[in-house]
Order: structure tokens, then sequence, then C-alpha cells
């Protein structure tokens, strides 16, 4: 029973540390750590080794604040957090990119507070179309897999990253089918669902959670016209936490519809090259062919009129941004797609948030007057 | 002929600066296009096109010590942009609506010429701004070096983006790059960057004749005349007064002695530019150096490409702890530093979410006393004048500690 499958999903994405345990357990498999976004865990998968999502988490703040001051991204400082309370002294390596001015000096924090890890720092091109770019990005994934060769004491063969290749692929492709389809069932994959599904593939073997995706996807396509009644929305920012929020829309009728979240379409709306051979040629393509991501270099600014496209293909009553408070590169893009949303009469709502937040008033009343207006 | 007054240095700064605004408004006039870069870019290449440059960093700072910044903060957080992200970029995003300010006008730009090697920021900021005029964007992206040197990938990615960039110039000029040219202005950036250098390292002598917050004021131009004949005057110039003072055996002020030496990391605090000057001095602390010297120190081979894009993805900012610990530690040890006072910029995430770990090293390292103060680069809310005044007097206590375990042969 599909439906059943949906309650595994949505329990395995809500609870993290415990989905992350039964992979440990299930599949025998080396756990890798691995920060937000788009690491790539090809490299890791082809190790034998299950790449795990390091996306913070709900809980005080105190050891970190030996490296970071309060105005830093709460991923980042509960990441520093855990590390410094022995969370992560199972995994066997850790990969951070360095997306954005904190990340380049967590890789450097991180180092001191996890030392008995070894931490694999790389960057991604900016200048991602640039021939210098895709030529960076293959040696950067090279290099990844080289440290992990060294931190894992085994060789990652070209044939064991293309098969890696396929069942990420196969993830992408799952991904895209169940978000196009959850978006015509809201009534069966709520907000609250649809983002835990989402999120438990953080945690989990890609290979055991692509199948499991795809029995929701044959269990939706099973079933007949959708009797939803409420707000259709699209979501952008990096994720939806804490969950408390999730609930709020639900309370409020609201269905996530479509997503430009980091953890969420973002990662698998780009397809793979067919045409290219080189599994690495592939994956500098597929980095080459991002459009209108947060970070990424995009002097058009495409992110916007995406957003508008969103919102009319998937006939969405209205736009949610999702702000994570002191995300330096998603604040600089939220003045521009606001006034292309607004000029477009896309209805937006603005929720500012860090993962530590405990009272949810402010946001219940805002949620609430939204949908009002909405009607 | 008239004979030529003979100018300070002082003096020529400011002749220089107002000549760098106007020249920049009158090309603006004249139909010429004029360019936007950040502060540590490779602007040989611009130079060597013709193109007029100016920088909005530098005119963000001049807006902030004008105590002019809130107009246009205020303006830009009313559009949407959050009061977290970097404060030169509020200025500047409302600067873009506003198009005056008191302090100082510039024209508005048909080119970007941005580079990563400073922070993150620049690219996002510079998007907006590109976006918003429909100007074109060049952009050099230089990875964060986490090894202690600069890899070779980085340096050929560079190099990439160099061979771009000239590409790029010509489209937007309709003019072939002239090599020759270019090269000249490599020289006298070289050159240039060596006056720089020369002159900042007046402070290793005791008293300085440096006065660490006029070196603030002339980095303006190392920003922005590192390859120019002016740029170049204006350093050697200040190197020869700053060679006089010192062989004078004059400190930094004429009304005060040097007391106690020290760094100052992080950009300043300009709107509170005059307040924390005249705190440190009234305990006789002077700034006699910072990271800033070196990052403006952009020296290599003329004509290597692969050069300049290690010299350009060289600089503090975008290097990793190890390295930073060892210039730190280098100046205190050169510069006879006493105490560090680090500036925990709510704008710079990228120096801010180093500096406890930084602190921690070179307490350990060279048992040199600091403290840590919040403030911003531009946006006045953030400073705290008692806050400042009391870790001020923190340091005083430990340096003055040091000095007399030192008198007593204990340290």
């Amino acid at each position: 029973m599909y439906k059943d499958t949906i309650e595994k999903l949505t329990a395995a994405g809500l609870n993290p540390g415990k989905t992350i345990a039964e992979t440990k357990k299930e599949t025998g498999k080396d756990l890798v750590g691995v920060f937000p976004i788009r690491t790539p865990e090809e490299v890791v998968y082809a190790a034998g080794c299950v790449p795990i999502g390091m996306w913070g988490g709900h809980t005080e703040i105190t050891l970190a604040d030996k490296y970071l001051q309060s105005f830093c991204c709460s991923i980042m400082r509960i990441n520093l957090e855990y590390a410094l309370r022995g969370v992560y002294h199972d995994v066997k390596a850790v990969l951070i990119p360095t997306f954005c001015d904190t990340m380049k000096c967590i890789v450097e924090n991180w180092k001191l507070a996890l030392p008995q890890v070894p931490t694999i720092a790389f960057a991604y091109p900016q200048h991602h179309k640039l021939q210098a770019g895709m030529e960076f990005t293959i040696d950067e994934i090279k290099r990844v897999k080289h440290e992990l060769e060294l931190a894992l004491h085994k060789i990652i063969t070209n044939e064991e990253v293309e098969e890696a290749f396929h069942v990420y692929e196969d993830w992408r492709k799952t991904m895209r089918e169940f978000t196009a389809l959850a978006a015509q069932h809201p009534e069966i994959i709520t907000a609250k669902k649809r983002y835990a599904i989402i999120k438990a593939g953080c945690y989990m073997d890609k290979a055991v959670y692509t199948k499991l995706v795809k029995e929701i996807n044959e269990g939706l396509k099973s079933e007949g016209p959708s009797t939803f009644k409420g707000t259709r929305a699209i979501v952008t920012g990096i994720m939806m936490e804490p969950v408390d929020v999730l609930d709020i829309f639900e309370e409020n009728n609201i269905a996530i519809v479509g997503d430009d979240l980091a953890i969420g379409s973002r990662l698998w709306r780009t397809p793979a090259r067919e045409d290219v051979e080189d599994v690495y040629q592939k994956m500098a393509y597929m980095i080459r062919d991002i459009e209108g991501d947060t970070f990424f270099f995009d002097p058009e600014k495409k992110k916007g009129q995406m957003l508008i496209d969103m919102t009319k293909a998937l006939h969405a009553d209205a736009c949610i941004v999702m702000m994570m408070k002191f995300c330096d590169p998603e604040e600089y893009d939220y003045p521009i797609y606001k006034a292309e949303l607004a000029k477009a009469g896309v209805p937006e709502l603005y929720l500012e948030f860090d993962q530590q937040l405990s009272s949810f008033e402010q946001i219940r009343t805002r949620v609430q007057s939204f949908t009002e207006m909405l009607v | 002929m008239a004979e030529e007054v003979k100018l300070t240095s002082k003096e020529l700064l400011n002749q220089l600066t107002a000549k760098h605004y106007q020249g920049a408004l009158e090309a603006k006039a004249e139909g010429k296009p004029v360019v936007w870069a950040t502060s540590i870019c490779p602007d040989e290449l611009l130079a060597a096109m013709d193109l007029t440059t100016v920088y909005p960093e530098n005119h963000a700072a001049a807006i902030g010590a004008r105590k002019e910044a809130m107009t246009f903060i205020e303006h830009a957080e009313g559009r949407g942009y959050s009061s977290d992200i970097c404060s030169y970029a509020r200025v500047n995003m409302g600067y873009v609506d506003i198009k005056h300010a008191e302090a100082q006008d510039i024209p508005m730009p048909d080119l970007i010429f941005s580079s990563t090697n400073i922070c993150h920021t620049v690219l996002k900021w510079y998007e907006n701004i590109a976006k918003e005029l429909h100007i074109p964007l060049i952009l050099f992206d230089m990875p964060f070096n986490h090894t202690y040197d600069v890899s070779d990938n980085c340096t050929k990615y560079i190099r990439g983006q160099l061979e771009n960039a000239i590409s790029q110039l010509e489209d937007f000029t309709g003019r072939k790059m002239d090599y020759d040219k270019l090269a000249q202005k490599m020289d006298m950036n070289n050159a240039t960057c060596q006056w720089w250098k020369k002159a900042t390292d007046w402070g290793k002598v005791k008293p300085s004749p440096l006065n660490g917050f006029d070196m603030f004021n002339y980095m303006a131009m190392i920003v922005c005349m590192r390859n120019s004949e002016d740029g170049h005057k204006l350093f050697k110039l200040w190197y020869e007064e700053l060679k006089q003072k010192a062989e004078e055996g004059k400190g930094p002020w004429n009304s005060a002695e040097e007391q106690y030496r020290i760094i100052w990391d992080g950009i300043a605090c300009w709107p509170h530019l005059s307040t924390t000057f005249k705190t440190l001095k009234k305990y006789g602390i002077n700034m006699v150096t910072s990271t800033y010297p070196s990052s403006w120190y952009k020296v290599y081979e003329t004509n290597d490409l692969d050069g300049m894009a290690k010299a350009y993805t060289g600089n503090y900012a975008n290097r990793n702890l190890n390295y930073g610990e060892d210039l730190i530690s280098g100046l205190i040890k050169d510069f006879g530093v006493e105490g560090v006072v680090f500036h925990s910029n709510r704008s710079c995430k990228l120096m801010d979410f180093r500096c406890y770990e930084v602190q921690r090293r070179i307490t350990d390292k060279m048992g040199v006393p600091s403290v840590i103060f919040d403030g911003d680069q531009t946006d006045p809310r953030v400073f705290s004048e008692a806050q400042f005044e009391t870790r001020i007097q923190a340091l005083v206590e430990m340096m003055e500690k040091n000095k007399e375990l030192k008198r007593r042969g204990d340290l």
C-alpha cells in the first residue's frame, strides 16, 4: 500500500537521527557527511558509502559560540554545534563546499571542531558556464574523489562513479516525477508530507529511497482527480524548517505544489546531458546547465521569472518565501524577485526564520491573514 | 614657468581624490562609459582599455565617514534588502536609486567589474545592480583558498577568467586589447604596490611615524590608483614623508606620544572614525599596521597572467586560518605589536567567523592580548561607544601588564 510508504518516508524525514542509524544498520555502509548544497554525492556513493545530508537541526547552541557570532546562518551554527557535541564522530569524512562567505569560514572552523574526521573542502565555479569553469568543476570533483580515497583507504574507480551517477540520475528523474504528481494530489501529499518525504532522501541510500518514491509515484498515478480545495502555493528558499511551519500551512489548508528549495527541486530540476559520455563531463555539464539558482552566478537573475512561470504552470495561488535568516545569497536575491512577482501579480508571503525558532504565533497570524487575503 | 608648489602627501591625497571623482563625472557627461569595480580587482585590464573606473566601496566608506549612510541604508532596506547584509552594499544599492550624496557623487555604471577574492557578497551585490541597470557584469570568481597555498587548479581557472575578461572588454569597447599598454599598467601597478608596502612598513619603527588611521585614508587610493602615475607619485611621497619623520624620531601624532602599538583587524567603523581614533589616541594607542598593507600588495611578473591570478586570489580574506595566523603573527613580530583590536564587523561575515579562532591562536602563539568589539563599516547603528571604550581599557590593562612583566624581565 503506497500510503504506508508515504507515512514511512514522512517519518524518516522528520526523524533524521533515527533514519541515519537505520540506514547504517540496514545497508552496512559507512557514512560520509555532506554539507549543503549540491555536494557531489555520486563520488561518495561510488566509494560504497552513504552520503548523509548535514542540514542542521533544532537545538540550543552553546558550544558553537566558541567559533561563531550569533549573526551566523543557523544551519552552519547547528552543524558546528553537533560536531562539537560528537554527533558526527561516526562519519568517515565530511564534504563542505564554499558557496558563501559563511561556508568559507565554516570549512576552517570545522577542521578544528572535528579534527578526527577528514574535512574535504571544495568549490564549484561561479563561472559555471565558461570552459575554464567546467574544467575547474572536473578538477574539483576529481580532487574530492582523490581525497575521499585517502580518507576511506580505498580506490574509487571511474566505473563506480558512472554507476553511482546512474543511481543519482534515476533519483533525480524520480523526484521530478514525484513533485509533479504531488502537485496533482495535495490532498494526499500535504505540505508537511511533501517536505518530509523529500528530506528523507538526505539520510537514506539513494537506491533504496528512490525505489520507495517510485512506489509512491505509482500510487499517485492510480488516484482519481484531486479533491483539494485549499490554497496552492509554490515556495522558494533553503528549506522549510522548523517543521512547525508546515503544520501552520496545513492548518490553513495550504499545499505546496512546487518548489525552488535547496532541499528540493534545485537538486534535481537540471537534467543530465544525454549526448555527453564521460561521467565527469556529465557532472560538469549539470553544473553548467543550472539556471536561476541563488548559489550560482546568474547575472540575468532568472529566478524571478522562473518563480512566475512555475506559479502559472502549476496553477498556484501564491509564492511563499522561506527566508533563512543570515543567508546572504538568499537575502540578496529577494528584493529583485519580490519586485518581479509583484509586477506579475503573484501574491507573495515572506517568512523569515532560523532553525532555532521556537515561537510561531507571529508566523501563524501572518499565514492566516495571507490566506484570508487570497480568498 | 611658475615654480611647482610642493604638496604634502595629504594635500596630494585630497587633490587626487577630487580629481578621481571629478574625472569620472566628466567622463560620464562626455558620454564615455564608466565602470564600477570592487576594491581588489585586476583593474590593470580596465586601465589598459582606458576605461574610467570608480569603486563603490570607497564611495560607501566616504558616505559613511560623512555620517550620511542611513539615508541610503534605509532606502535599500525599504526595498527589501535585509539589515543583515553588507552595509557597503546597502549604501550602494540606495545610491543607485537616490543618485546623490552630499559626501560625493559618482556616475552610474555602464559596466561592472567584480572580484570575489574579497568576499562572495560582491557577486550577489553586483548581480543585482547589473540586472537593475541592464548592464554587463564581468566577474572574477576567485575560490576561497582552503589550502595554505593557492592551488594550481584555482590559478588555471582564474587565468581562464582573465582571458575571458579581456575578450569581454574587447566586446564592450569595440577595441582590441593593447597588450603593450597592459604591460605598462602592470609595471606601474607593481611599482605603486612596492611604494605602498614601503610606506606602510614605516610602522615598524618605534615610535611609528605612521598613524594607522591615516592608512585607512590612503587605502582609498591604493584601491583606485595602483596602476596610475598619480598613485605612484602619492605613495612615493608618503613614503618619503614617513622616512623623514622616522629619521627625526617623530611618532604618529604631534600632540601625544605613542604608548602602545596595535593591529586593528578589519575595516574601519567609518561613521565612528573620529570616536574610535580619539579613544585610541587618548590611551596613546597607535595602530601601526593591519592586514591591509599585504592585501593590496599585488606584485607579479609583468605579462604573467598566472602570476596575476595568484596575486589577486591570494589576499588575506581569501586565505585559510593557518595563513591568517601566520600573517598576523608575522605582523606582530615585525611591527613590535603589543595588542590586537578585532572589529567584529556586522557587514563582513568572512572576517567575523574566523576572528575568534585567530584571536585564540595569536594569544597562544604570540602572547599578545586582544579584544573584540562590535561594529560595522558603515551602518552607524551597530557600534556602541561605551562598549568600544571598555574593551580598549581592558586591552590597555593587559598590554600594561605585559609591559610590566617585560620590565621585570618575566616575559
